[in-house]
């Protein structure tokens, strides 16, 4: 059995993870004052039918891109999930995500001490939150 | 807990292209039991890390909004046939998830 500390190098981010607001979200995560850009590039449908369920891949095109986040601003927690890329690592994911409502999606980078960032909307039909 | 996750590692180019399927409920303690009316506690994988040949390359957290079964696809350079790429996963219960995969 593995120790969580032997292997996760930090606490997991439950104030940027339990913020309700998205702009409290980003800033808790570390990705605030973040310049636009169109080298992060967010593929997502433009309807998702079932929110529970919403495929997302975004991948950054900025030169020593080191980290990622996944934000659904409308969602009661906005931030989805932070990813640091290591030892060869692209900075690229793709995943799944629940979204309540229609919602911006945004993804934002860390690169060579700046942070970046680049959104779309994702129209959504059924919500997938539950409650 | 080795039916839990099930992994993919396939060489494109010469970056290997990883997909993770871990099985897991992902709740989120805001829906409600349809039958007694009562909040389902949070309960959900909030840490992952990734690993090739045992260096770590993706370090994950995340929330409660990752879609239940939680799916990840992620790419690493420089990796070759018969490499090992590992994935340790953690739920806020303490619960933990692991998976070796030799790269395809």
């Amino acid at each position: 059995m593995l120790k969580p500390g032997a292997v996760f190098a930090a606490a997991w981010n439950s104030l940027a993870f339990t913020a309700k607001d998205p702009a409290e979200a980003i800033k808790n995560a570390g990705y605030s004052g973040a310049a636009e850009s169109s080298d992060i590039v967010i593929k997502a449908p433009d309807i998702a039918e079932n929110g529970a369920v919403v495929p997302i891949t975004a991948t950054s095109n900025i030169p020593g891109t080191t980290s990622m986040a996944i934000f659904v601003e409308k969602n009661p927690a906005p931030l989805i999930a932070d990813f640091a890329f290591s030892n060869g690592a692209e900075p690229y994911i793709s995943t799944r995500v629940k979204m309540a409502k229609t919602s911006i999606v945004r993804v934002s980078v860390k690169a060579g001490g700046k942070n970046y960032t680049s959104s779309r909307e994702v129209k959504v039909t059924i919500g997938g939150c539950g409650g | 807990m080795a039916e839990a996750m099930k992994m993919r590692a396939t060489m494109e180019g010469d970056v290997v292209d990883v997909k993770v399927l871990i099985q897991h409920a992902m709740e989120t303690g805001l829906r409600k039991d349809a039958k007694t009316e009562k909040l389902i506690p949070a309960h959900f994988i909030n840490q992952v890390v990734a690993t090739l040949n045992g260096k770590t390359v993706l370090d994950a957290q995340w929330g409660v909004g990752i879609a239940q079964n939680p799916f990840i696809g992620f790419r690493i350079k420089g990796a070759k046939p018969g490499d090992k790429v590992g994935v340790n996963a953690v739920d806020n219960l303490g619960t933990k998830f692991d998976g070796e995969v030799v790269v395809a």
